[in-house]
């Protein structure tokens, strides 16, 4: 006999991505509970830069998926927009040497097939969008679709949106599975959640969730600081950064490296960020890190050299090994659904995720693809691990 | 010719005084670190040069300045350290020059002794970010420092020992003090009795302020708080309310209110260099040592406790790192007297703490429209709404979601009264930059991967 129902959905973690499954999920009529065992946006989505970006991307699943929750933000922002400090101030891709210059036009063309607003800038351009930028650079590309959010208002306040009731504070030791392997709801060490269905939105900590539920996915954590300055008037415009990134994202290196985003905020400080390293779960301060950082803004806007940075935080971006997120049903747990692993991206990502779970969560069909992102994708044997 | 190790002691205050010279007398080099331009720290603060005031007097001044010179202490002034590192065998002393602080310098070092103090905090309420406010702190130092009066008409409010020494101070140089209105209760002090007779020294010099304040006709309410401050462009008056009830709250005009609840350990430099914290004070053991090897820890950084405790612990520390860095172990015999007087003013200290206690509820109880943090100007009822609608547990998710303590001072000011209104207990902020670093200094660093010289 089946235990009574606490709810239709347990969504686990209450950062950006939990946000946007909890409130996918409520209005696709489901009853909905989020539990954290910290406080809202107390993981990733609070250490990170509320970077809305499809500039980063090259044509694949991962620009599909952005360019979905592009829209979805544009749409959220119609009722949130102002509560969460959304932009849709666009990004500017700066290319210093004429060598950089052929490689991101032959980057934004692919793009620009792909579906996404790419416009090549010539230095005179580039100076009126941004007058403080370091001049003689070789061009640039803009990107109006890119936007910001202020992440850990805009996991919270979409959480409250969502009218889901949140349990924060609660910690799940366990996932609970019938017989026949189904997903029963998850156990936590103030009581159990009966569900029919469980999201994993655990972020970095997504693996040891998935753990739980004895099925494998390895979420790792990749290290990002942040440089925060002291607020300005309005000097930095767009997301402006190096086309270099674009290399680091897809990079497989475990070295730092760094070609920051700068850009203003709402609140006025500039933000400069991020670093990625694979150093584990190490939140101690590296001067390394903070110099690149530093040294790359400076190279892109010389008047930062004065200007002083108040803090600097790290947060752990999730990756799995081949870089996309996990998105959708596990098979191996039927009843277990995925939304982690969104490395850098994940305030970006989370409003596609959430609808694709939500459409995943009702029978619907959905909004694009899932194969690429299937969870069960790292098992070579096929089967449960251990 | 073998050379002599190095040792950095960050502040220059009475623990790192005591510090410095006793392991420079025992043949370290040291270098001591200091953001102002005198030696002294907050305690021995002296008048300006350009004053021409002579210089305070005092037999423990007198020897600290003395040694100085004789023992050949380097003394790096106007440095303000924003960050203390370790690498793979010594130290890096990161800071900022001058009263500018646009230029960076590093300093090697082979241990470290941080002492860099405590800072005040003052619990918010109405009317508390008009000019004419000040910490208590803040008076003192205007005294000492620049031989002024902060105002013509002052009250000196808040909770605990500090409040004494400045309401007599400001009577002595002249002030009106229209009152002295401290939140704790004297009735308490009798239970403490055992451990505060464990200093009687220290007792006698609290019963010697107390009576100096009444020959200057000062009234001094205790049991009672400071509910608002009233002005329009500056402060006029106060409202004084007891804390027990059926009493009836009074308003006293003035023009200054020199107001402070007490201190709180400065841990930034500790806390990124991954020293251990015990509450809100860096953990040492008997020695002064934190858990980083090569760093010890001594004065306010490592619980509040005043000048006598930090000299006492500035000592112990000074003369285990020396014995350390020569690799020998240090006979702890060598500092009983340092040692038993650090145990009396812990136990005095702890005493004072538990009658000196903020009024518990208070902070959390401002009105809605209070500004609480006033560097990003957020309000009680912004940070209520955060925890009671948007999901804030703790003091972090507070600060992201309404900007508390994301300004200038890093929510070194407003981090109790945020504690306080999230329902949480007071944790250190972790500040990597112990202060603002300009970006071209952090971009100046040297090379991680250049050969160390």
């Amino acid at each position: 006999m089946a235990k009574r129902l606490t709810c239709d959905v347990v969504v686990v973690g209450a950062g950006m991505v939990g946000a946007a499954c909890a409130w996918y999920a409520a209005r696709a009529s489901l009853d909905v509970r989020v539990v954290d065992r910290g406080p809202v946006a107390g993981g990733t989505t609070g250490a990170g830069e509320g970077n809305l970006l499809v500039s980063d991307k090259g044509p694949g699943p991962e620009l599909e998926l952005a360019l979905l929750s592009a829209r979805l933000w544009a749409e959220l922002a119609d009722g949130l927009g102002a509560a969460v400090e959304y932009e849709p101030k666009g990004g500017l891709v700066i290319a210093s040497t004429p060598a950089a210059l052929s490689a991101l036009t032959r980057f934004a063309a692919g793009q620009r097939a792909a579906g996404v607003t790419a416009d090549p800038v010539g230095p005179d351009e580039l100076r009126s969008l941004e007058p403080y930028l370091i001049p003689g650079v070789a061009g640039g590309v803009r990107y109006p679709q890119d936007a910001q959010v202020m992440p850990a208002l805009a996991a919270a306040h979409l959480l409250r949106a969502s009218g889901a009731r949140v349990h924060t504070g609660r910690t799940v030791t366990g996932v609970l599975r019938a017989p026949d392997g189904t997903v029963r709801g998850v156990r936590t060490d103030h009581g159990d959640l009966h569900a029919p269905a469980v999201v994993n939105a655990a972020g970095t900590w997504g693996g040891d969730l998935a753990a739980l539920a004895r099925v494998r996915l390895p979420v790792l954590p990749r290290r990002g600081f942040v440089l925060v300055t002291e607020p300005l008037p309005r000097r930095v415009r767009h997301k402006v950064y190096a086309a270099d990134y674009v290399a680091d994202v897809a990079s497989d290196s475990a070295a730092l490296r760094s070609s920051p985003v700068v850009e203003g905020t709402a609140a006025g400080p500039v933000l400069i960020g991020a670093t990625r390293e694979r150093v584990g779960f190490d939140r101690s301060l590296s001067l390394p890190a903070v110099r690149a950082l530093a040294r790359g803004a400076i190279g892109l806007f010389p008047f930062l050299a004065g200007v002083r940075a108040l803090r600097t935080y790290a947060g752990f971006r999730p990756y799995l090994p081949d870089h996309l997120p996990a998105i959708g049903p596990d098979p191996r747990a039927p009843g277990l659904f995925h939304a982690c692993g969104h490395e850098g991206a994940g305030i970006g990502l989370a409003t596609g995720t959430g609808r694709l779970i939500a459409q995943a969560l009702t029978g619907k069909a959905p909004d694009m693809d899932l194969t690429p992102f299937r969870p069960e994708r790292f098992d070579t044997e096929g089967g449960e691990s251990a | 010719m073998t050379e002599r190790p190095r040792l950095a002691v960050v502040g220059a205050g009475p623990a790192g005084l005591a510090g410095a010279l006793a392991a420079a007398a025992r043949g370290v080099d040291v270098t001591l670190v200091d953001a102002a331009g005198r030696p002294g720290g907050q305690f021995h603060r002296q008048p300006s040069p350009a004053l021409g005031a002579p210089p305070r007097q005092g037999h423990t001044w007198e020897r600290l300045r003395t040694g100085l010179d004789r023992h050949r202490v380097t003394h790096l002034t106007e440095h303000h350290v924003w960050c203390v590192q370790r690498d793979s065998m010594s130290f890096l002393v990161h800071a900022l020059l001058g009263p500018a602080q646009d230029e960076g310098v590093s300093l090697r070092a082979d241990a470290v002794l941080l002492a860099t103090g405590g800072h005040e905090y003052v619990l918010p309420f109405p009317g508390w970010t008009l000019p004419g406010v000040i910490t208590a702190g803040g008076a003192q130092a205007m005294l000492k420092g620049e031989r002024v009066l902060p105002g013509r008409h002052v009250v000196v409010a808040g909770t605990g020992p500090l409040l004494l020494p400045v309401a007599t101070g400001l009577a002595a140089a002249g002030a009106e003090v229209a009152a002295l209105v401290e939140s704790a209760d004297p009735g308490a002090v009798p239970r403490r009795f055992p451990d505060l007779l464990v200093r009687p020294d220290k007792l006698a010099e609290g019963a010697g302020y107390a009576v100096r304040l009444l020959r200057h006709r000062v009234r001094i309410l205790t049991r009672h708080t400071v509910v608002a401050a009233h002005g329009t462009d500056r402060l006029e008056a106060v409202t004084v309310a007891p804390l027990s009830p059926g009493g009836r709250s009074l308003r006293i005009l003035c023009d200054t209110l020199a107001v402070g609840h007490g201190m709180l350990p400065g841990t930034d430099l500790a806390e990124t260099l991954g020293c251990t914290l015990t509450g809100t004070a860096v953990r040492v053991d008997a020695e002064q040592r934190t858990d980083v090897p090569g760093a010890w820890a001594a004065g306010e950084t490592t619980g509040i406790g005043g000048a006598a405790l930090a000299l006492a612990e500035g000592h112990i520390a000074g003369r285990s790192a020396a014995a350390r860095l020569y690799g020998r172990t240090p006979d702890p015999a060598g500092w009983a007297p340092a040692a038993r007087a650090r145990s009396r003013l812990r136990r005095f200290f702890a005493a004072v703490d538990a009658v000196c206690a903020p009024p518990p509820g208070r902070a959390g109880s401002v009105p809605d429209d209070t500004v609480v943090c006033r560097c990003e100007e957020v309000t009680a009822g912004e940070v209520r709404t955060a925890v009671s609608t948007l999901g804030a547990t703790d003091a972090r998710s507070a600060k992201l979601l309404t900007r508390a303590g994301m300004g200038w001072c890093q929510g070194r000011m407003c981090g109790p009264a945020v504690a306080a209104l999230t329902g949480c207990p007071l944790t250190p902020g972790r500040r990597p930059f112990a202060r603002p670093v300009p970006l071209g200094v952090l971009a100046a660093l040297p090379d991680p991967d250049a050969p160390a010289p």
